[in-house]
């Protein structure tokens, strides 16, 4: 069965972006990307669902700029078979997207479709459930483990409180949690082997997908400031501080 | 303008943060309907009824919708919303699997995790883990919007007298079963609505060191968290993690131990009211959100201010 993986191209995770002054967005020129994390372990999950002889084919497929084939081939690089980049300088909605994964869907028609359950620039999380819905198909969400087994896919999922196991008729839209697994470092040979994976390109047009904006950004501003605080010498300082300055214990 | 707020619930009793959501809901303005999806769920339907404002409350109750499975409760909500030009969830694990479902079902680009209300149809919302507020304005006809509980303070729970009417519709996908769960049971505060909310870090070292802000989150009736970090080392379980992925809490007291303090933790606790951090790195950057920063070894700090309380 075929696999199919959405990443995301975002800020590296360990950068701190900034607010651009005139309030339209952030600063992200000149700043290192990266490969989502969420979706690096939907393409690790999916190599590994190749692996157990499982899945035969991994495909990885982005949608924005031309820049996002570097971490198209990254996906490459860590086990995915081929690569698709649906090309737009837009800055598409999670509705949009699932659009277009639609489109790429008809044209694959894979088994399972591993998303990041959310992206670490929009916060959105909500591009895997609305493919689901888009196509009518089932959806583990916040998967912390995932099995394929008679058909169905019973899928452990992270919910406030604890763990919920829920089996799925397949096809299927699962989204990452972090504990599903750790994803490897592509080594140096498959990052040459990646070089020559097949990579198409195509754009929401030639899908004849609508992409158009329903939501505007009216303004981004930085989050408000906390005031300094203040170091305390001592545990008995801390705790007269809390009772008698803070008053939020007893 | 007519507001359907879908509640949050275990079947026995409404989860505090369905209360933050109905603030949300007041703060848009209209109508405000509630919508109990459970099974053998009446109580929850009456206690929903007595929350003031709310003017009716819409009870699906069915054993398709007893655990919340999106495939359906999705379904219920599509078929609701024709009445109503917002529909509200909290955005929480079980408001975030459904409602994407729904709103794009509802062709609607759905505004996640909103922390203000500027008008109907204009919200704010964190990007970036919190490095940055986005004012959002939907052109959709109809809204479909998560709320963050801590974004908005509750309304009271009591005093009010809507009436319940009985959703007949059996929306069952087919598609999904429940086959089981397990949920930690304690006898703590859940983390997302405690008052006050003790976590350790990496410099925890290990899990059975978390014992030691046990004594400390007795005697101050806290719930324990976790950073990521503690975590992916396998210390605790995910559930206790707070930050930009796991949970997002706003206690009037944030005690954190051993926790440096890196971007996706401080997204998820920076709004509490009173922060102190116990760290013996002094540079930190958990010391720079704190009001009370203690510089020291937690292995000697912690059980001292077990005994100072």
């Amino acid at each position: 069965m075929k696999v199919l993986v959405p990443v995301k191209r975002v800020v590296d995770a360990n950068v701190k972006v900034r607010v651009k002054p005139d309030g339209t967005g952030m600063d992200l020129a000149n700043v290192k990307m990266a490969v989502n994390p969420f979706c690096e372990i939907g393409i690790e999950e999916a190599v590994r669902l190749k692996e157990a002889d499982i899945a035969t084919e991994v495909i990885a497929v982005s949608v924005g700029g031309t820049q996002c084939q570097e971490q198209l081939r990254t996906c490459l690089a860590l086990g995915a078979d081929r690569a698709i980049l649906v090309e737009t300088d837009e800055e598409l909605e999670p509705l949009a997207i699932a659009n277009v994964l639609v489109a790429i869907d008809h044209q694959e028609q894979p088994e399972i479709v591993i998303f990041g359950k959310q992206s670490i620039d929009s916060d959105n999380g909500q591009t895997g459930q609305m493919f689901a819905a888009l196509t009518g198909i089932s959806q583990g969400t916040f998967a912390s483990e995932l099995r394929i087994t008679d058909g169905k896919a019973e899928v452990v999922r992270e919910i406030d409180g604890g763990l919920q196991t829920v089996s799925l008729s397949l096809p299927v839209a699962i989204s990452t949690d972090l504990r599903l697994n750790e994803p490897r470092y592509a080594s140096l040979p498959n990052i040459m082997k990646a070089k020559k994976k097949p990579m198409d390109v195509t754009s929401p047009g030639d899908l004849g997908v609508d992409v158009g904006a329903r939501t505007a950004v009216l303004n981004v501003s930085p989050p408000p400031e906390r005031a300094a605080g203040i170091k305390v010498e001592s545990v008995d300082e801390l705790v007269d501080k809390l009772r008698n300055e803070a008053k939020v214990i007893e | 303008m007519s507001i359907l707020v879908v509640t949050e619930h275990d079947n026995a009793s409404l989860r505090p943060v369905t209360l933050s959501v109905v603030a949300a809901a007041v703060e848009i303005g209209g109508e405000i309907d509630l919508l109990v999806a459970g099974n053998a769920c009446q109580s929850v339907a009456d206690e929903a009824s007595n929350i003031p404002g709310v003017a009716r409350v819409r009870l699906a109750d069915n054993p398709v919708y007893e655990n919340t499975l999106a495939e359906n409760v999705a379904l219920l909500i599509t078929e609701l919303a024709e009445d109503y030009d917002h529909v509200l969830a909290a955005h929480t694990t079980t408001g975030k699997n459904f409602l994407p479902r729904a709103a794009a079902m509802l062709d609607v680009q759905m505004i996640s995790d909103i922390i203000a209300v500027d008008s109907a149809d204009t919200f704010k919302r964190p990007i970036y883990a919190g490095n940055a507020i986005a004012t959002v304005q939907s052109s959709d006809a109809r809204k479909v919007i998560s709320v963050r509980g801590t974004g908005f303070d509750p309304v009271a729970s009591e005093g009010g007298s809507a009436s319940v009417e009985s959703v007949d519709s059996v929306c069952n996908a087919e598609l999904s079963a429940f086959v089981g769960e397990e949920i930690a049971k304690s006898e703590r505060p859940e983390l997302t609505a405690a008052q006050i909310v003790i976590s350790g870090g990496r410099g925890m070292q290990n899990g059975e060191n978390f014992q030691l802000l046990e004594g400390i989150a007795d005697k101050l009736g806290a719930a324990i968290g976790a950073s990521r970090a503690a975590v992916d080392a396998g210390f605790v379980p995910n559930d206790m993690q707070v930050g930009q992925t796991g949970k997002i809490v706003a206690p009037d007291l944030y005690i954190a131990v051993g926790i440096s303090g890196a971007i996706q933790h401080l997204a998820g606790m920076k709004d509490s009211k009173v922060i102190v951090a116990i760290n013996k790195d002094e540079d930190a950057p958990i010391f720079q959100v704190a009001d009370y920063g203690l510089v020291a070894d937690l292995f000697q700090a912690v059980p001292e201010l077990d005994a100072a309380l």
